[in-house]
């Protein structure tokens, strides 16, 4: 599904170099949840923007679903975005002045299927806020809901249109602790129903909702391993 | 890309929110189209008005009219075209009338000042009239009481005469005035008819002044043998007027043996022209009146570059999301493209209105001939036409910007 191999980033600040990553491997599997934890600056956002194909990388390869996105134009890219990857933010991204479920219906708007009625595009929209559990929310404005709730869309919206890959940048981080569990089950049932999750986090408990570690340093891999195994060397360490 | 039905009716939904959420702002802004667009469709409006008038008065004169003067060529000395020369000859006429097929009537039309007299009155500034019956059908004017001239009044030189209605108050003829006599230079003339009063009221006619009519031949008569002729005709047809001036032109040219190159020394006059002119000139009032229009929407534009500039980076962040969510660059580009559009059209909508507005204000102005001013479609059309390229022209920079917009550094900025 993902296959990264040799990945880096270089930052152009003035006469400075900034080596976001430095060679990243990652094989990512389908049905797999990762987290990708690590410090602050150690490239874990710049790793996601450039597998969700909001950036590229300065040198590597990138295969998504066996394309090679690293080649691909800025069009080619907005359709593989619109099709394939399903992206959450942490400060949530919705358009204030739309309802929830105008906000999770706005990738259909940039999709290639024309023959959508109006009927099918909000039963999909439905389906997607029924699987975050946010059906009675529907008509609320984002000043209307809770940041909680305001995530929930987010999710619904990124999962509409049946990503590879749902992808989430410390998703939580503006959230309080109750509220981020509540998301991340909802991240793991989705994974239940068979979606590939990645989760940046800084949160070890957030982490445990996933099946596999992804720890970042200075950007490189430092270590990628099982829940379980990271935990044990957690504890050890 | 293609972008889809939907995404068109997603892109102007939102501009139409976007207009009505800054509403204050978008009047502001195309405050500059609103004005432009209003004053070029009052102006339009006005020059519709006048040209309607203008027409009208010109139809009841009667478009396929022609009007046949000597004329000296322009700076030519006079010793090389005497009076005689160029003065016209009644034979002339006679050969215009043969040779013109294009001509339902024609008449010479000679004027003589002599004093006009009843039993009661004597006049004098009445225009006497030379004319062949022709004339008419040529000034569209019938005899209402009585009878036309005759072969026998134009061959015989007979003293019989034409009046109209003021003539006949004038000079206190009785009522009927057919079968009375007056004098004409101290010459017994029988009126044997009543001309209809004159109609058009330009150029100095009207209704009021009295005329007398005499046959051309009996004209002559009473004439110095210098005198002064002038030839009114009728085309079959205003289509055929322009022919009609080609054929007399060409008669006249052959007649008077005039070479290849040289110029003519008579002048023909077709009312048609006139129209041609008067539109010509209303053409180019319009031009200006464009023109003006022209600079009005560069300013208006410049207007709506600036806010959709600002519209583009109040709203980075959303630009950045809806990239990340597949929007291409093109999408991108049109949705703004069209939101400065819709900006545009709306302001090009205000400002028709505006301008038929003022048109209804212009047909109240007592005593100017605007009675029929109104906008005319084409310019609505025209108005919203270029309404929308000023929104494409405007729209494109700040367009282009937001859609190579990064969507990485869109989605951090603040
Ligand atoms: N647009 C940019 N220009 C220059 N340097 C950048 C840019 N984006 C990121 N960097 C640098 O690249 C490095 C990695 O940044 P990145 O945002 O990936 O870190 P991160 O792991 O997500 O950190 P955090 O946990 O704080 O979000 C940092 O040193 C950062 O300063
Ligand atoms: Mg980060």
């Amino acid at each position: 599904m993902i296959r990264i191999e040799g990945l880096r980033k270089v930052y152009r600040v003035g006469e400075e170099k900034i080596h976001a990553l430095r060679g990243v491997n990652l094989h990512i599997g389908d049905n797999e949840m990762v987290a990708v934890m690590g410090a602050s600056g150690s490239g874990k956002s710049t790793l996601m923007n450039i597998i969700g194909c909001l950036d590229r990388p300065s040198d590597g390869t990138y295969f998504l679903d066996g394309q090679a996105v690293a080649k691909m134009s800025p069009n080619e890219l907005a359709l593989v975005r619109n099709e394939k990857i399903g992206f959450v933010f942490q400060s949530f991204e919705l358009l204030a002045r739309q309802t929830a479920l105008e906000n999770v219906e706005l990738p259909l708007i940039y999709s290639r299927e024309a023959g959508l009625t109006a009927a099918e595009r909000t039963r999909r929209a439905l389906e997607a806020l029924e699987r975050v559990h946010l059906t009675d929310r529907v008509t609320h404005r984002p000043n209307q809901l809770s940041g909680g709730q305001r995530q929930r869309v987010a999710i619904a919206r990124a999962i509409l249109n049946k990503p590879s890959i749902l992808m989430a940048d410390e998703p939580t981080g503006n959230l309080d602790s109750v509220t981020s569990h509540e998301i991340m089950e909802i991240f793991k049932g989705l994974h239940r129903d068979g979606q590939t999750v990645l989760v940046v986090t800084h949160e070890n408990d957030i982490a445990a909702y996933c099946q596999r570690v992804v720890r970042l340093r200075d950007g490189h891999v430092l270590s990628d391993l099982s829940i379980a195994e990271d935990m044990a060397g957690r504890k050890a360490g | 890309m293609i972008l889809t039905p939907y995404f068109y009716l997603q892109a102007i939904k939102l501009a139409l929110s976007q207009i009505w959420a800054n509403r204050r702002r978008s009047v502001l802004t195309s405050l500059g189209i609103i004005v432009g667009v209003a004053s070029t469709t009052a102006v339009i409006a006005a020059l519709t008005g006048l040209k309607a008038n203008v027409l009208k008065e010109f139809e009841s004169f009667g478009a396929n009219r022609i009007f046949v003067f000597p004329d000296r060529p322009d700076n030519a000395p006079r010793n090389k075209y005497p009076r005689e020369k160029i003065r016209i000859k009644p034979w002339e006429v006679k050969e215009l009338q043969e040779s013109c097929p294009s001509l339902r009537a024609i008449t010479p039309v000679t004027e003589i000042g002599l004093t006009v007299a009843s039993e009661e009155r004597e006049l004098d500034g009445i225009s006497i009239v030379g004319i062949w019956p022709d004339w008419h059908e040529a000034e569209n004017r019938r005899v209402i009481d009585g009878r036309v001239f005759n072969q026998i009044d134009e061959r015989d030189q007979r003293q019989v005469c034409l009046l109209n209605q003021a003539a006949i108050d004038a000079l206190r003829l009785p009522e009927e005035g057919v079968g009375s006599h007056i004098l004409l230079g101290g010459r017994r003339f029988l009126v044997v008819g009543i001309v209809e009063t004159v109609q058009a009221r330009m150029f100095g006619m009207d209704g009021s002044t009295g005329e007398v009519f005499v046959p051309f031949s009996t004209a002559l008569k009473l004439q110095p043998p210098e005198f002064f002729l002038r030839v009114v005709a009728l085309a079959r047809s205003a289509e055929v007027s322009e022919e009609a001036r080609a054929e007399i032109q060409r008669t006249m040219r052959r007649i008077r043996g005039i070479q290849p190159g040289d110029p003519d020394t008579f002048q023909v006059e077709v009312i048609d022209r006139y129209i041609e002119q008067f539109k010509t000139m209303a053409t180019g009032i319009t031009a200006v009146a464009g023109g003006i229009v022209g600079i009005s929407l560069l300013v208006g534009g410049i207007g709506i570059m600036n806010i959709m500039l600002v519209s583009v980076s109040e709203r980075t962040r959303e630009i950045g999301l809806r990239k990340a969510v597949g929007a291409t660059p093109s999408a991108i580009m049109m949705q703004f493209l069209l939101e400065a559009v819709v900006l545009c059209l709306f302001g090009g909508l205000i400002g028709v209105l505006g301008g038929k507005v003022a048109a209804i204000g212009l047909t109240f102005i007592p005593g100017a001939p605007l009675k029929h001013a109104d906008v005319p479609l084409w310019a609505v059309g025209v108005s919203f036409a270029f309404s929308a390229i000023v929104g494409v022209a405007f729209g494109f920079f700040p367009a282009l910007k937001a859609s190579r917009l990064d969507p990485i550094e869109a989605l951090r900025h603040e």
